[in-house]
């Protein structure tokens, strides 16, 4: 079994965790006219890195949502950052 | 040298010691051009390679496989072989994939032991039984066998289930196909690599696709670890790895990688001649003809490319397997091991052009794309070999995702998501 870091509470069980998603990602401008393939780009396609990587996870029992910085073929997690505005 | 398996060539090889079998493929250096080079040396392929070669007469065929032929999921996976989905369309990918199967030990004079010993889907509620029966419908109207099993019928098919009253997920019945069940896996890698290899293909195994030779937009072949070769159209193959082709290649994939994990049990006398699976433990399980209980789950729930499980995935399929039929929990574990799976977002495959010229995909099978080896092999075979798709591949072009016609096979495909 894996920890990871939680900004709020610290190490925490793997299974606490969700993966919601690649971050970094830019979501169209939704009030302009934008193009289906545009649309579906981004809500399908990703990179899927295999080595570094950054993805936005949640933590459940808190609900911190943060960006985790790991390496997907190691599994090593080189940190995590929430993306709580107030914060910076 | 000895190629054909007959009675009388095994009688005679028999008497001789075994000596005069000839190997079963060539190892040869790569030439450097192909009409066609498929990347990846798994099932789907190894089959690609044979109907291009048999169907669709191309003569000058590569195949590339990075490690060994079989090593990726092809030789991790837990054998079932099925077509109980929900959709028309899945419904004639996979059942084409079964009928294929049935013939597939004589056409290619290689047994790959397709055991059609049926596969249960097992419903733990009457609300559930209600969603069987209209699953058991949808699959008879798309063409594919399916019955609707009552407990009784559960229970002699069988027995070693957990059929108390207080369970705490009972058993009310089972969707039933007779026609699934299993086949070895590594027969079916090496079965059509045989076969492909007697009809000129070159299989060039250790050798790693590096990037693809682009110009002008279009893709005229790839770099490898052994060199260049030209290709006239691509082909790739390559289950979990598919995003990383897809960025030398210059097109996107909605694909996320994931560990999928089988354990193998210690082989105890015969307990269970048939598969089951439980969507509510997300377990399932079959046992080898040497013994051996087969077992499989979900998908750990953290993307990877490291090819090892990780611990709550393994209690989880465990327990569920125990809550299954508590009569197996003590049976050792031998084995246990993952494979990196391709899942993509409505879990159906994604078969057709890759959006750079001269490169077609043939991904996103998930934890699902053993009994698709005959039917993707084929389908990705008169993509490559005419340009345009059969029609049974068709709605699985990846332009259904920016036209919102998905397939959305995550209760068909049976692992949780
Ligand atoms: C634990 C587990 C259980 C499963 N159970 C079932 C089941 O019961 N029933 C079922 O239908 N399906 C099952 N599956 C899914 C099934 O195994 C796969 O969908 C199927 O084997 C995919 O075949 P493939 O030929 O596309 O990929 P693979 O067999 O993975 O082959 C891809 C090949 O590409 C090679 N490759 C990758 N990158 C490169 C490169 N750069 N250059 C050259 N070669 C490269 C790899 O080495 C690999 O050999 C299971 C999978 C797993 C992991
Ligand atoms: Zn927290």
């Amino acid at each position: 079994m894996q920890r990871f870091p939680c900004p709020f509470c610290g190490p925490r069980d793997e299974r606490e965790f969700h993966f919601a998603g690649e971050a970094d990602k830019d979501r169209p401008d939704t009030t302009q006219d934008i193009s289906d393939e545009a649309w579906a780009d981004y809500l399908f396609n990703c990179k899927n890195s295999c080595g570094p990587t950054r993805e936005i996870w949640v933590h459940f029992p808190c609900q911190e949502y943060f960006i985790m910085e790991r390496d997907t073929v190691t599994m090593s997690v080189a940190g995590t950052t929430s993306v709580r505005k107030d914060l910076t | 040298m000895t190629r054909s398996y007959s009675a009388f060539n095994i009688l005679r090889e028999g008497l001789r010691g075994h000596k005069g079998w000839a190997p079963l493929w060539r190892s040869p250096d790569p030439k450097p051009e192909y009409d066609v080079v498929i990347i990846g040396g798994g099932g789907h392929g190894l089959a690609t390679a044979y109907y291009l070669a048999k169907n669709h007469k191309i003569s000058r065929i590569a195949v590339i496989e990075k490690g060994w032929l079989g090593g990726g999921n092809t030789g991790r996976n837990t054998t079932v072989i099925r077509s109980n989905y929900f959709y028309p369309e899945s419904t004639r990918l996979y059942d084409l994939s079964v009928r294929l199967y049935e013939k597939l030990s004589r056409e290619i004079n290689y047994n790959v032991m397709f055991s059609q010993r049926g596969m249960m889907v097992l419903s733990h509620s009457e609300a559930e039984m209600e969603i069987a029966a209209r699953t058991v419908n949808a699959m008879r109207l798309g063409g594919a066998d399916a019955e609707l099993l009552e407990v009784k019928d559960v229970r002699k098919k069988a027995p070693i289930l957990n059929f108390r009253e207080d369970a705490r997920y009972p058993i009310h019945g089972a969707i039933w196909q007779g026609r699934g069940g299993t086949g070895r896996h590594d027969a079916v890698a090496w079965g059509y690599a045989r076969a492909a290899d007697g009809l000129g293909v070159d299989i060039i195994q250790n050798c790693e696709v590096t990037g693809f030779l682009v110009e002008g937009g279009r893709c005229k072949g790839v770099e490898t670890t052994k060199g260049k070769i030209s290709a006239g159209r691509t082909g790739v193959a390559v289950a979990g790895h598919s995003s990383v082709l897809a960025e030398m290649g210059g097109y996107k994939l909605p694909i996320h990688s994931y560990a999928l994990q089988a354990f193998v049990t210690e082989a105890i006398k015969p307990v269970m001649d048939t598969v089951a699976f439980s969507p509510m433990t997300g377990s399932y399980f079959s046992q080898s003809d040497k013994g051996g209980l087969v077992i499989g789950g979900g998908l750990d729930r953290v993307p990877s490319y490291g090819q090892r499980g990780n611990t709550p995935m393994q209690d989880t399929v465990l327990s569920g397997i125990v809550e299954m039929a508590p009569a197996l929990a003590k049976v050792k574990l031998l084995r246990h091991w993952a494979g990196i799976v391709d899942v993509s977002p409505d879990s159906s495959p994604l078969i057709g052009p890759s959006g750079t010229e001269g490169i077609f995909i043939n991904c996103g099978w998930g934890t699902g794309g053993f009994k698709a080896i005959p039917a993707g092999g084929y389908l990705f075979a008169h993509l490559l070999a005419t340009g345009s798709h059969h029609d049974i591949s068709r709605p699985f072009d990846p332009s259904r995702f920016p036209a919102g016609r998905l397939l959305d096979e995550a209760a068909g495909s049976g692992i949780a998501h």
